[in-house]
């Protein structure tokens, strides 16, 4: 009987199969085309002369120093994330106030702007001729060209992405569990901990994830404030760039082909969260059909 | 991880790097890489015997306005080395960093060494390109950067604006209508010369590449001397490239002495050896005798022909000027 609905469902709802060949031939070719071989064409650029020539491209002193200060970076950029976005999330979910919606559009502001513009915002705030540069030159502070611009810049960017990711989660979920908490004599501190945290725990690595891999992949915004000094304001983008500058095109794949990976990385990480929440979200479905 | 002893091994990574004595930073343009690679550390060994220092140079490098702009808004330059001394003008005048007349603090201008435009076309010189009027012909592919924000492309339109003028007959009109015979044959118009170099030799796009000669000696090393060759024009423009002491900077950070002494030491035998090497003319007679094989002699005229870069930069290459209108026109058609 159940077999019979899909078959004469699919028969009407569905296109004839040249149709659907053509259409899943389309996405794939186009996938294939503009994905899968520039991400080939990287590895195989960089692996072109050999592995010891990409081996070397990663003890260059400058190449490490790129890769150190990506990773300080985002040791900074993400952990602030973090903090910022659990803090709006919850305050946007749980709570109605007055610039509630302001303060959602303002989150997104970071995904409407070009990149180019957030660094130049920082340039105009913080460099010699901006506003606060001669107290910043008197006070012997750096900021632009130095590694707190770098920071911020990344930080402004990626700003968007805990965020969004739990707001829409918290707000599915309510605030039933930890009113329940509340009532049953738990602490701020202790709801936090151990009803919304495990709560939003994919959700959260999920956000985390995503604004990492752009902490490490940015390039307009922190191209702009870095002042391309090498060895001391060159992230792991900026480098590639000099490298392929100085047609030096094995060292600058080479270290693409770090960012790439670390895309891969990524991805499989994601498509784990999902796995793992989607099957936590049918156990619960089974649990709550046994009672 | 506790959230102490994260914070303090950030800063403790932070913190590495920044253990040499004297650090210096060079802000350059985008083609003085190699030469700079190799001027830094025969600088480096001359300055830590005769000081008992320990020096770092440091380079930053970009196109040559935007790097002026850069150091404008902060980037904490000691030296400056552009192509061309409107840029250093830009940081004496908007960023008040240097004296209005930084120019004549060392010899020729300030500038230690010189470069021309030349040709470069595809082995064999299969469109028999000979001489700047070869470029307005039709069928040939120019390839030059774009004059409004690369000095390199500044210099091969007053090169070729320069030429016309010098024929027989030639007058304002005639050079406008020839330079804008130059520009109507290019294909892409890249923002900087490494971008035009890549073009051309990594993309085979167009005939025949303008830029300086020293980046002639560049491609020769990375794509090998047999695949191009250089055309020495009947006449070029003499690209002088300027440097400068950043006074504001070093006299904050102490480093005068050391920042003076970079940039004298380009004038030295050794400097200017190595600038020869890089196929930068040099300035001292020795060397350029000794080299003289690598650089023919070429009729050569000075930006102070055509006025000197205020002048040019105006009636050129600002906007509404007559690059603008060049392009205007060749939009038309």
């Amino acid at each position: 009987m159940a077999a019979s609905m899909t078959a004469s469902r699919s028969a009407a709802t569905t296109e004839a199969r040249w149709v659907r060949w053509l259409l899943t031939g389309l996405a794939l070719t186009f996938i294939g085309l503009f994905l899968i071989v520039p991400l080939i064409s990287v590895f195989f650029e960089a692996l072109r002369q050999g592995w010891g020539l990409f081996a070397a491209s990663f003890t260059d002193p400058d190449a490490l120093s790129a890769i150190k200060l990506t990773l300080i970076t985002a040791a900074i950029a993400v952990p602030l994330n973090l903090v910022f976005g659990v803090a709006a999330a919850w305050a946007i979910a749980r709570f109605q106030f007055r610039g509630r919606s302001v303060l959602i559009t303002l989150i997104g502001l970071p995904f409407a702007v070009s990149p180019v513009v957030a660094g130049l915002i920082y340039v105009l705030l913080f460099g010699a001729q901006g506003w606060f540069g001669p107290w910043l030159a008197e006070h012997d502070i750096k900021i632009i060209f130095a590694i707190p611009g770098i920071v911020l810049a990344t930080v402004f960017v990626t700003f968007p992405f805990v965020a969004r990711e739990l707001i829409p989660l918290m707000e599915a979920q309510g605030s039933d569990e930890e009113q329940a908490a509340l009532v049953l004599g738990a602490s701020g501190w202790q709801t936090f901990w151990r009803v919304t945290l495990p709560n939003i725990k994919w959700g959260l690595l999920y956000g985390v994830i995503l604004a990492n891999a752009r902490a490490m992949g940015e390039f307009g915004a922190v191209s702009v404030v870095s002042g391309h000094i090498r060895g001391m304001t060159n992230t792991i983008p900026l480098h590639v760039e000099i490298l392929y500058n100085e047609y030096n095109f094995v060292g600058a794949f080479a270290c693409a082909s770090l960012l790439a990976l670390l895309a891969l990385v990524t991805l499989a990480v994601k498509s784990f969260i999902e796995w793992r929440s989607a099957r936590l979200a049918e156990e619960d479905r089974r649990h709550a059909t046994e009672e | 991880m506790s959230i102490p002893r994260y914070l303090a091994a950030l800063l403790a990574a932070i913190s590495l790097g920044a253990h040499a004595d004297t650090t210096l930073l060079n802000v350059s343009y985008d083609v003085m890489r190699d030469f700079y690679k190799d001027y830094n550390p025969a600088f480096k060994k001359y300055y830590d015997a005769k000081f008992k220092d320990n020096l770092t140079v440091q380079q930053s490098h970009g196109g040559s306005s935007k790097q002026a702009l850069s150091v404008i808004s902060g980037l904490e330059a000691d030296v400056v080395t552009m192509n061309q001394s409107t840029d250093i003008d830009a940081i004496a005048e908007k960023g008040k960093l240097l004296p209005a007349d930084w120019a004549k603090r060392l010899p020729d201008s300030s500038a230690p060494f010189s470069s021309l435009q030349v040709l470069i076309v595809r082995k064999g010189n299969p469109k028999g390109i000979k001489d700047w009027n070869d470029l307005v012909k039709p069928g040939v592919q120019v390839i030059v950067p774009n004059p409004k924000t690369s000095g390199n492309g500044r210099y091969t339109y007053l090169a070729a604006w320069g030429y016309a003028l010098k024929q027989p007959g030639g007058n304002d009109q005639k050079a406008q209508e020839f330079v804008a015979g130059v520009f109507r044959n290019v294909p892409v118009l890249d923002a900087g010369g490494r971008a035009a170099t890549t073009t051309f030799m990594q993309r085979k796009i167009g005939d025949v590449l303008v830029t300086f000669e020293n980046e002639a000696e560049m491609i020769a090393r990375e794509f090998g001397r047999g695949e191009f060759e250089v055309v020495y024009p009947s006449i070029s423009i003499d690209a002088d490239l300027p440097v400068a002491v950043v006074d504001k900077v070093v006299d904050k950070k102490g480093t005068r002495k050391a920042a003076e002494e970079y940039l004298k030491y380009l004038w030295s035998p050794e400097g200017q050896e190595i600038a020869a090497q890089n196929y930068l003319r040099p300035r001292d007679k020795g060397v350029a005798a000794k080299y003289a094989k690598q650089f023919p002699a070429v009729k050569l005229f000075g930006v102070e022909e055509l006025g000197g870069w205020q002048v040019i930069q105006k009636r050129h290459f600002n906007d509404g000027g007559v690059y603008d209108q060049i392009a205007a026109s060749i939009a038309k058609k």
